[in-house]
């Protein structure tokens, strides 16, 4: 008979430290042993996980009350603007934001040394963030102005906001153009001389459950080394499938994941303030999904090896940026992680931009914390729209 | 005379030049080659020991050829703690200094293999490769 589990049960299985748990890797040789059905049978939660430049990161910080008190109408964290917009006290800092002043591009191609990503990395470290804020003044919040060191002991909450991380599926980036160019998959060499991509492939936990048939509003995650929630669908959330020039459906593409969680418990392991050359700043992030094998089909997907799981190739030097669609052709991860791929009949070398032995470390120690019983897994109250959904992109029309 | 260490960049145009031979036999030179390497442009990256009395006029032989010439004083080295073994080095790094190892999917950095190209050091996303003089 085919096997079907409730979240309640795996979790009664957790806590009675019963739930067998296997990471992405340990589940592939399992079901290669013993097969899908037997699998589905034996095992509980299977573990998942990512480390990659992921944009769209940011923190809401309430910094306290000064006294007397001030309603902040500006404020720069290590002299990074933070969006102070929200209340007295309260601002959001996003990963990508720069120092006011940064020479940015002007000097191409540019270094981007410090960003938001970083602030948020060094307030993850404990290291002292210099904040200075300005306000107009009222009489109930008479301050005009502050600066002050603080960490991220000292201020009331720091709450990790990522409305777009996770991507399910991502791009191949190569440039068929004659000269380097400088863009957030890295440095691109011209004529194909170099190819990046930036998901963990087997490990990446959106193409395991390519259905959206158990993340939803309330799993709970690793998140930045401590424990997050998936609170919504990522902005730009368009699950799909990458289809081959057949038509044929692959693998899973276009979902992302908005996700939230205690900046306090993380570690700056798990968040690194990241910049490419002539690009921008950024932050790495790692994130972990476990996937509650509820049924064989869940298992299914949840197994894919890289050899079944995809990634179109596609010209940043003129089809990205000019928004025109087509590939230039699909490669498997394993051919990328093998470190060459064939595109346009040319050997080109590859290489990952997302770190897949930090992901392998995710997806281990997010199998430790529910095999100790520290973690039980959060059933969604709602899904996340799935590829039924027929969500898809819009394009802002310059009218 | 002290051999001089020094780094020589050349492009395509100038890799099947007989450069070598002209410091020898024009300048008088005993040369060691440290390192040598062509990467996929046809780039070439060399580090070399001179020793002789005319190695100055040799390199500035070497200038008038067009070719990038500086002394090796900087070192490479990796900050482990900060690199996350992304791999984006490893298709940048010209000698393979930096390379993935398989299947572990593990970043090595071997600096005795390492030419100070500094490419790495640009492309980085996390600054882990620093220059060390
Ligand atoms: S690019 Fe930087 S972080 Fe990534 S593997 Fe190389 S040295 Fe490490
Ligand atoms: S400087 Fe970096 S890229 Fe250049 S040879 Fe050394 S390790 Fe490789």
């Amino acid at each position: 008979m085919s096997v079907e589990r409730t979240y309640k049960e795996i979790n009664a299985r957790i806590k009675a430290g019963k739930a067998v748990v296997l990471t992405v890797e340990e589940v592939i040789d399992r079901v290669r042993e013993k097969g899908l059905a037997r699998t589905a049978r034996e095992v509980d939660v299977v573990t998942t996980g990512t480390f990659s430049p992921m944009c769209s990161s940011g923190v809401f910080l309430n910094f306290g009350h000064t006294r007397p008190r001030i309603r902040i109408s500006k404020a720069w964290l290590n002299g990074v603007p933070a969006y102070a917009g929200i209340a007295a006290v309260d601002a959001f800092l996003g990963a990508t934001e720069l120092p006011e002043g940064d020479p940015a591009n002007s000097d191409y191609p540019g270094e981007f040394r410090y960003g938001g990503g970083h602030v948020i990395e060094d307030l993850v470290a404990r290291r002292p963030v210099r904040l200075k804020a300005i306000s107009y003044g009222t009489d109930c919040y008479p301050r005009r102005e502050v600066e002050t060191n603080i960490t991220l002991d000292e201020i009331n909450e720091a709450i990790l906001f990522n409305p777009r991380n996770c991507y399910q599926n991502y791009n191949c980036a190569v440039n068929l153009s004659d000269r380097t160019i400088y863009t957030y998959m890295g440095i691109l060499k011209p004529r194909l001389e170099n190819a990046h991509y930036s998901t963990a492939g087997q490990l990446s936990p959106l193409l395991k459950d390519p259905g959206f048939k158990t993340i939803g509003i309330g799993t709970r995650i690793f998140l930045g080394g401590g424990t997050g929630y998936v609170v919504w669908n990522g902005t730009q959330h368009f699950p799909g499938a990458l289809k081959d020039e057949n038509g044929r459906e692959l693998c899973g593409a276009g979902g992302t994941l908005a996700v939230l969680g205690d900046l306090k418990q993380m570690e700056a392991r798990w968040l690194v303030g990241t910049s490419f050359r002539g690009y921008g700043a950024t932050l790495t992030v790692g994130v972990g999904v476990p996937i509650p094998i509820l049924n064989e089909e869940v298992l299914e997907y949840a197994a894919k090896p890289d050899e079944e799981l995809y990634a179109p190739v596609v010209d940043y030097s003129d089809c990205y940026p000019n928004a025109r669609p087509g590939n230039l052709g699909i490669v498997s991860y394993a051919q990328l992680k093998s470190g060459q791929i064939r595109v346009m009949g040319k050997d080109v070398p590859a290489a990952p931009l997302s770190s897949y032995s930090r992901a392998r470390e995710i997806a281990s120690i997010l199998k430790t914390w529910i095999e100790k019983g520290d973690f039980l897994l959060g059933e969604p109250s709602q899904l996340l729209p799935g590829p039924e959904a027929r969500l898809c992109g819009k394009f802002l029309n310059v009218k | 005379m002290a051999p001089e260490k020094i780094v020589l960049r050349f492009g395509a145009e100038k890799a099947d030049k007989p450069l070598i031979y002209r410091l020898v036999k024009d300048y008088d030179l005993i040369i060691n080659i440290i390192k040598a390497s062509i990467n996929p442009h046809k780039e070439g990256t060399m580090v070399v020991e001179l020793t002789g009395e005319r190695s100055r006029e040799g390199i500035e032989f070497l200038r008038s050829q067009g070719i990038t010439v500086h002394p090796l004083t900087q070192e490479i080295a990796r900050n482990d703690e900060r690199c996350t073994r992304c791999g984006a080095c490893t298709v940048h790094c010209p000698t393979s200094a930096l390379y993935m190892e398989r299947p572990s999917m593990d970043v090595k950095f071997n600096s005795d293999e390492c030419i100070v190209c500094l490419s790495c050091v640009k492309v980085c996303p996390v600054k882990a490769m620093e220059v060390r003089i």
